[in-house]
């Protein structure tokens, strides 16, 4: 299936400051204050597989709010973050089994 | 304030949105130093959720928080004077609270860093807020479908669009809310799918005239969606939710009919449901509430929880929204003082009868609120097989019916263990309703016969970090 969800800058945005991450080893600009969640829904429209369930399991947060608990993601340092509530810093590297290089 | 009068006893405020602000500053004012905990980095919750430091000057505090940002101003002001004189921390979840058999109360906490603390405290002050209430249909967890509040936190906190051509479905005063600020930031509303029918809306009227300029916000910001060419569907319900080539699509049906709506986002939610975790672990009372259609924290007019020296306010405790909710946060910290043995002044005095007395009216307005946007709890009974109910376990309606036919389950508890729907990261939040309501359905129960999900301990997973394998 070709459509994939994204977001979109607010009309009155201006450009931010970009800040260089690693998702999935692959190397990606994001915005200075983007959260986890932010980054990879511009990248692609993804966060996890959901464990269990039938269909694509494909999951991309859904309360934002850090209550539904639908967003945790991993960083290669081995810390398990919810992507919502965790702003990008230089450097991070998330990974995410989705493959977000490969697609 | 003469300082041989100030009371010294140590306590805590969980929750940093208007309610908890509120109730911090008043016990700040009566000389205690209150221990603030806020699980987000800014104050103002998620009403005045604040964007991170990069995005502040993006949007203008009136594209934020609408025609409430002076309100919104007048917390951070005052937080910014309040933040020295109490003991605040930001980022640091509350992830138990227990009664100590010694008096009193432990809360655990752990904070961004993965710093661990446990705090014993004399009275606590719940302001937990709440999240969205979301009836599921299939579909919902696909990428794209968002909770009403989450859309309204990306615009807040991130601004930024779930979509440029959203769907919103379902009902409360959030849905026209978001669905306008959408269309103010940039978007096009695909359309609104409003489960509320029009005739509702117009019998709640009278009621609703307690607070008169909340009701005409409501009724304007509907009105100009329309002018703007939004097309609106009263009395619809979402029925399905499906990914396809070109979007996302939204099979509803209402009265006379139905459709479809194609949109590249959807956002639903019909209400807010009370983050309630904690005040569940120290034993608090809960009721079944026939208006709200579920369990809630039972409160004195003044915010008192069934357990000495626990206070519940804000929409944790009843949904009445931000303004009500620093009403609320103020009245549960004078009672705290009174019955902490504080000598209020007459001046105090006055006031709390004053909040009590705006609490009133905003309950009025409540209970209209609840009539004109009842939760759809008649719909639970025919949600298709094919419905996932648990997100975090992936339960689905059927599954929870074979399990109700096959086992036999007397409660919503033992449902819950049978299937493992609400056992998950989160706790229930979003299925625990659902699955007793299928329950309930099935067995010909009363909802609230068939219980309330019980709490545990951590109310969220611990941040930081772990030491088994990764799943993938």
């Amino acid at each position: 299936m070709s459509f994939k969800p994204s977001c979109y800058p607010v009309r009155s945005a201006a450009p931010a400051s970009a800040i260089e991450v690693l998702v999935d080893k692959r190397p990606v600009v994001a915005r200075d204050g983007d959260t986890i969640l932010t980054l990879l829904l511009r990248e692609g429209g993804a966060v996890r597989k959901a464990e269990f369930g039938t269909g694509s399991r494909l999951r991309a947060g859904f309360c934002a709010m850090g209550a539904c608990q639908d967003c945790w993601v991993n960083l290669a340092d081995g810390q398990r973050v919810q992507a919502c509530s965790t702003l990008i810093e230089k450097g991070m590297e998330v990974v995410t089994g989705l493959e977000y290089g490969k697609q | 304030m003469a300082s041989n009068k100030r009371p010294r006893f140590r306590v805590a405020v969980v929750g940093a949105g208007p309610a908890g602000l509120r109730a911090a500053q008043a016990l700040a004012d009566a000389g205690l130093v209150p221990t603030l905990i806020n699980e987000a980095p800014e104050p103002g919750g998620q009403i005045y959720r604040r964007p991170p430091h990069a995005l502040k000057n993006l949007q203008s505090p009136r594209e934020l928080y609408g025609q409430d940002w002076k309100r919104a101003a007048a917390l951070a002001e005052m937080f910014a004077e309040l933040e020295g004189g109490i003991d605040y921390r930001p980022e640091t979840l509350v992830w138990n609270a227990e009664v100590r058999p010694e008096g009193g109360f432990r809360l655990s906490l752990r904070n961004r860093a993965g710093t661990d603390e446990t705090l014993d405290v004399a009275a606590v002050v719940l302001a937990t807020g709440a999240m969205d209430r979301v009836l599921p249909v299939p579909g919902w967890t696909e990428p794209g479908v968002w909770s009403l509040g989450g859309a309204q936190v990306m615009l807040k906190a991130q601004a930024q669009l779930i979509g440029r051509q959203p769907v919103f479905a379902g009902s409360g005063p959030l849905l026209y809310l978001v669905a306008w600020q959408y269309a103010k930031a940039g978007g096009t509303p695909a359309a609104i799918i409003d489960s509320a029918t029009f005739s509702a809306k117009l019998r709640a009227v009278p009621a609703m005239l307690s607070r008169p300029r909340v009701m005409l916000r409501g009724s304007y910001m509907a009105a100009d969606l329309r002018r703007r060419g939004v097309p609106v569907f009263e009395g619809g319900h979402a029925e399905r939710i499906e990914t396809t080539d070109l979007g996302l699509v939204v099979h509803w049906s209402g009265k006379r009919g139905g459709g479809s709506a194609l949109g590249d986002a959807v956002a639903i939610g019909h209400g807010l449901k009370p983050e309630r975790q904690l005040a569940d672990l120290l034993g608090c009372q809960i009721a079944f509430d026939a208006g709200y259609g579920g369990w809630l924290a039972v409160v004195d007019p003044e915010g008192r929880s069934s357990v000495r020296g626990i206070y519940l306010a804000g929409d944790m405790a009843n949904i009445r929204g931000a303004h009500a909710a620093e009403t609320a946060g103020e009245l549960a910290a004078m009672a705290l003082l009174s019955d902490f043995g504080h000598e209020a002044s007459e001046q105090t005095g006055r006031r709390r009868g004053k909040l009590r007395h705006a609490l009133q009216r905003q309950d009025t307005f409540r209970s209209a609120m609840e009539r004109v946007f009842p939760f759809p709890h008649t719909r639970i009974a025919g949600l298709p097989d094919d419905t996932i109910v648990c997100r975090c376990e992936g339960v689905s309606a059927g599954d929870l019916r074979d399990a109700i036919t096959n086992w036999n389950p007397v409660g919503v508890n033992r449902l819950k263990a049978f299937t493992r729907c609400g056992m998950g990261r989160c706790q229930s939040r979003l299925c625990g309703g659902i699955a007793a309501g299928l329950l309930a359905a099935a067995t010909g129960q009363s909802v609230e016969a068939v219980g309330a999900v019980r709490g545990q301990a951590p109310v969220k997973p611990l941040p930081g970090p772990v030491l088994e394998g990764t799943e993938n």
